[in-house]
């Protein structure tokens, strides 16, 4: 029972960062260049141009979600299974959803990548 | 791309690590908060640790927005997990841990994920955007023949 604790945990922290990822991502496309922005309009502008951005709130409220899902993973699991569960399988994840949602060219160079570092986020916490 | 986005790229790594490296150390300092009595989540924030790492995970935040605002998610990610080796490399250089084989191997396989992905572009055009540039393509190359 604890077993399927800890993976309902993890499940949702990769369900709730990859949304959290995902949202933000678009979010911030939707802004535009912020280096660009605040040349022109100055940092307050970005800042209100940010928080205006109705997808952004929920970005961070997902990415919320992701973090107390951690914290409740951590509390029925060990760190040393949670943490690089979750990381390395957030990295997958990710890179499918970039795909599907926000339409980026995921190419055999970026598939390599998203496998080797999740592999290494595994190896390292061995 | 630029050095000065380079730089962002590299404050992504940089605060996120050292943002909770600083948490880390702050909660060791407060020990268990317990569950009864969740009054002691809202202090934690006087600890001079947790304070400095949270600035640092605000400083990592704002980098990781202007990051995601010009690159891909899938460009940006890679380098988030370059924290990973760097805490590696701070605990050995800095406090003589020692790093097993497998952690190295894993050391060489994010360095080179991230390599894989930073040398190829940082932004890709939507996919829609492209169909409609290879349709308008083949349009031309019709009116041409």
């Amino acid at each position: 029972m604890r077993d399927a604790y800890t993976w309902a945990a993890i499940a949702l922290i990769i369900a709730a960062s990859m949304t959290g990822d995902v949202l933000l991502s678009y979010s911030m496309k939707r802004v535009g260049d912020v280096g660009t922005l605040w040349k022109q309009q100055g940092l307050l502008a970005v800042v209100l141009r940010v928080i205006g951005t109705p997808t952004f709130a929920l970005g961070v409220m997902a990415m919320g979600v992701a973090f107390y899902s951690l914290l409740f993973g951590l509390s029925w699991g060990n760190l040393s299974l949670v943490v690089p569960a979750s990381a390395s399988l957030t990295f997958v994840a990710n890179a499918v959803a970039a795909r599907i949602f926000l339409h980026e060219r995921v190419g055999r160079r970026r598939w390599i990548a998203a496998v080797l570092v999740a592999g290494g986020v595994i190896l390292m916490a061995a | 791309m630029t050095f000065r986005k380079y730089l962002v790229l590299a404050g992504i790594t940089i605060f996120s690590t050292l943002g909770d490296s600083l948490l880390a150390r702050g909660m060791k300092d407060i020990g268990n908060i317990p569950l009864h009595d969740l009054s002691g989540f809202l202090l934690v924030i006087l600890n001079p640790w947790v304070a400095l790492g949270i600035l640092c995970l605000l400083a990592f935040f704002s980098c990781y927005m202007s990051a995601l605002s010009w690159a891909d998610l899938t460009y940006v990610l890679p380098a988030t997990s370059l924290g990973y080796v760097l805490v590696a490399f701070i605990g050995h250089f800095g406090f003589h841990e020692p790093i097993s084989p497998t952690r190295w191997v894993g050391i060489m396989m994010i360095a080179v994920g991230v390599g894989f992905a930073a040398a190829g572009p940082s932004v890709t055009p939507a996919r829609p955007v492209l169909e409609r540039e290879a349709h308008s393509a083949v349009v031309t190359q019709d009116v041409n023949s």
